[in-house]
C-alpha cells in the first residue's frame, strides 16, 4: 500500500511547497538578518498581497503571474513607507518597540481586511489550475512548478542584488556593523527601509504564486508566517541559505507528516518541530550560535 | 506598606458603581474592562517589570479557561474549588513554558515567539481534542447559586472581579517594593549584570512568570464562569494575548494602575467603536492595534507616563 510511487510524489510536492514557504522565510530572515527583529506583521503583509493579487485578477482581469510584475514594486513601496515612516519612527531605537509596532501593524491589517472583506474564504479560477505534468512516476501541479522555478530565480536575483550592488554591499555592511556603516556614510534608515522593502517584495511574489492554487481570506497568510518563522528558525535567523533549504525541508515535512497522520495532526506537527528547535536550537542549524 | 492608600481610595471609589447604576450595559462593560485589567496585570509582572514580552498569554487565560469548565462539568467539581484549581494549571503552565524556554536562554523577539507558538499549539491541540468539546466548544450549565459561582444580578461578579484586581494590583504593589521585585528589574535592566552580582536570574524570571500566569488564569476561570460557554478560539486565541499587552503598554507599564487605566481606554474605544459602525467585526481590533502603534511612538510610557510628564 505504500508504495515508493506514492512517497516520491508527497517528497516532491513538498519540494514545490516547501519553495513557496522558503520565499516567505526569504523575507523575514532578510529583515531579521539586516533590523536584527521579527517582523510580526509578516503574516498580514502577506495576506494584503494575496488580497492584492486576487483583486488584480478579479477586477483588471490580470493573470497572477503578470500582475507580480506590478505588485512586487508596490510592495517593495509599501515596505519601504512602513519602516521609514512608522516602523523606525515609532521604535525610538528599542527592540521590544519594535515588536509592538509591528504587532500593532499585524493587528491592523488582519482586522481592517477583515473588516473591508469579511471572514468569507475567496479563489479565483484559471484555466491551467490543474494542469499536471509527469514527473517519473509522479504528477506535479503546474502553478506549483512556475513557483518552484520562479523562487530560484528570485533567490539567485536577491544573492546577486548583495553581491554585486552597492546597495547590497551597504545591506550586507550594516547588517555586520551598524556604527561602522554609519560612520562611512552609509544611510542606515534608509538601508533599513530598503531591506524591509525587499523583505515585502518578496511577499508580493509569494503571493501571486500562491494565488492560482490557494484561497485568501483575512487570515490567510497567518499560517504560512508560522511555517515561516520554523524555517527561519531552522534554518538559522538571518542566514538566507538557511531560508531556502530549512523552507524545502519543511516542505517535504509538512507533506509527509500530512500523508502519514492527517491534516490537523500534520500542522501540529509543524508547530512542535518550531517548539523545539527554539528550546533546544534556538541559533537554527545554520546559524551562528548568537 | 507604601501606596496602599491610593490602591484603597480607587477600588473603594469603582466599588460603588452597582450601587449607583443597576444598567447591565454600564455593568457588563465593568465587568469586561476590570477582567482585561487583571490579564494585564498579569502581563505587566513579566513584561513591565520582568522585560519579558510574551505574545502568548493566552496560554494561560485559556488553560484557567478549560480547566474550570472541564472540572465541573465532566468531573461535577464545585465551581470555586475548579477556580482555584484553574488559577493553579494556569501556573503550571506559566513555570512549563518557563522553564523550558528561560533554560534554553530565549529572550527579546524569541521569548515572544515561543510564547506565541506555545499559545498557538495549546489552541489546535483544544480545538480537536475531545475532552474540551472541541470545534463545538465547552458548556457550563446554568445553575444560579453563589456555591456554583453563578449569581442572578451582575454585581456580585463585577464585586468578585474587582477584589481580585483589587488583590492583583496590591501583590503587584508588594513585589515592585520587595527584594523580588528589585532583582526582577535588575534582570530586565542587565540580565549578565544582574547575574554577576549574584542574582538568580532564571529563578526570578520562573517566579515573575509563574505569578504572571497564575493571575492571568484567574482571568481565564472567572470569564468562563462569567460567560458560561468558551471554545479553543475565544480561551486560547490570539484576541486575548494581544489585549493583555494592550492593557498595560496602553495604560503605562511603569505604573500601578497602568493596566486598569488601559483596559478602561481599550474597552471604551471598543464600545466607541461598536456604536458608531455597528457590530462590524474587525474594526475594534484595527482602532486596538492603531492605538498600540501611536502609544508606542508618542507616549513610550502610557497615557500614565504621558500625564505625568504633562503635570511634572
Amino acid at each position: 500500500m505504500l508504495s515508493s510511487a506514492i512517497l516520491f510524489t508527497a517528497v516532491l510536492n513538498g519540494l514545490m511547497t516547501g519553495a513557496v514557504y522558503a520565499l516567505v522565510a526569504l523575507g523575514l530572515t532578510l529583515i531579521y538578518g539586516v533590523l536584527h527583529i521579527i517582523n510580526f506583521a509578516h503574516g498580514a503583509l502577506l495576506t494584503a498581497a494575496m488580497f492584492a493579487a486576487f483583486f488584480a485578477h478579479r477586477l483588471l482581469g490580470l493573470d497572477p503571474y503578470l500582475a507580480a510584475i506590478g505588485l512586487t514594486p508596490l510592495f517593495y513601496l509599501l515596505g519601504y513607507g512602513l519602516q521609514r515612516f512608522v516602523i523606525g519612527p515609532a521604535a525610538h531605537g528599542e527592540d521590544h518597540n519594535i515588536l509592538l509596532v509591528t504587532l500593532g501593524l499585524a493587528v491592523v491589517i488582519e482586522n481592517a481586511l477583515l473588516y473591508v472583506f469579511r471572514a468569507d474564504t475567496r479563489t479565483i479560477n484559471l484555466p491551467y489550475a490543474f494542469d499536471v505534468v509527469e514527473i517519473g512516476s509522479a504528477f506535479v501541479a503546474v502553478p506549483r512548478i512556475v513557483a518552484a522555478g520562479v523562487v530560484v530565480v528570485v533567490a539567485v536575483a536577491l544573492w546577486a542584488i548583495m553581491q554585486w550592488t552597492d546597495t547590497g554591499k551597504a545591506i550586507r555592511a550594516v547588517a555586520k556593523e551598524k556604527l561602522g556603516a554609519e560612520l562611512s556614510g552609509i544611510d542606515v534608515a534608509h538601508i533599513y527601509a530598503v531591506t524591509f522593502g525587499l523583505g515585502t517584495a518578496c511577499l508580493a511574489i509569494a503571493a501571486c504564486l500562491l494565488i492560482p492554487t490557494y484561497y485568501v481570506n483575512p487570515h490567510a497568510g497567518n499560517a504560512f508566517v508560522l511555517i515561516a518563522f520554523t524555517v527561519v528558525v531552522l534554518g538559522g535567523m538571518g542566514s538566507v541559505p538557511g531560508a531556502l533549504i530549512g523552507g524545502l525541508f519543511v516542505g517535504v515535512v509538512e507533506s509527509l507528516s500530512g500523508f502519514f497522520l492527517g491534516e490537523s495532526l500534520g500542522q501540529i506537527g509543524i508547530f512542535v518541530m518550531f517548539i523545539l528547535m527554539l528550546l533546544f536550537r534556538p541559533s537554527g542549524l545554520f546559524g551562528a550560535r548568537a | 506598606m507604601r501606596g496602599l492608600a491610593p490602591i484603597a481610595v480607587i477600588v473603594a471609589a469603582l466599588a460603588t458603581v452597582p450601587l449607583l447604576t443597576s444598567s447591565n450595559v454600564v455593568l457588563n462593560f465593568m465587568v469586561v474592562a476590570l477582567l482585561i485589567a487583571l490579564v494585564g496585570q498579569g502581563w505587566k509582572l513579566l513584561g513591565g517589570y520582568g522585560g519579558q514580552y510574551s505574545f502568548g498569554h493566552a496560554a494561560f487565560f485559556g488553560t484557567g479557561c478549560y480547566v474550570t469548565a472541564i472540572l465541573q462539568m465532566r468531573y461535577g467539581v464545585n465551581a470555586w474549588i475548579g477556580f482555584c484549581i484553574g488559577i493553579a494549571a494556569g501556573a503550571l503552565v506559566g513555570a512549563v513554558i518557563g522553564f523550558l524556554s528561560f533554560r534554553s536562554g530565549l529572550r527579546g523577539s524569541y521569548f515572544a515567539l515561543v510564547t506565541l507558538a506555545f499559545a498557538e499549539v495549546l489552541r489546535i491541540i483544544a480545538s480537536v481534542a475531545p475532552i474540551t468539546g472541541a470545534g463545538v466548544g465547552t458548556l457550563i450549565r446554568l445553575d444560579l447559586r453563589p456555591e456554583a459561582f453563578q449569581f442572578q444580578s451582575r454585581a456580585p461578579f463585577y464585586w468578585i472581579i474587582l477584589a481580585l484586581v483589587a488583590l492583583s494590583l496590591v501583590l503587584v504593589r508588594a513585589i515592585e517594593h520587595s527584594r523580588f521585585g528589585a532583582y526582577l528589574m535588575a534582570v530586565r535592566e542587565n540580565e549578565d549584570a544582574a547575574r554577576a552580582l549574584g542574582v538568580d536570574a532564571m529563578r526570578t524570571k520562573l517566579a515573575a512568570m509563574i505569578i504572571s500566569a497564575a493571575i492571568t488564569a484567574a482571568g481565564g476561570c472567572f470569564y468562563a464562569q462569567y460567560f458560561l460557554f468558551i471554545d479553543a478560539g475565544i480561551a486560547y486565541g490570539p484576541w486575548i494575548s494581544v489585549e493583555a499587552l494592550l492593557a498595560p503598554i496602553i495604560g503605562g507599564i511603569g505604573t500601578v494602575f497602568g493596566p486598569l487605566l488601559g483596559a478602561l481606554v481599550v474597552k471604551t474605544l471598543g464600545e466607541f467603536t461598536k456604536l458608531v459602525t455597528g457590530d462590524a467585526p474587525g474594526l475594534d481590533l484595527v482602532i486596538y492595534g492603531g492605538v498600540l502603534v501611536l502609544v508606542v511612538a508618542f507616549a513610550p510610557r502610557g497615557i500614565a507616563g504621558f500625564l505625568e510628564r504633562r503635570r511634572g
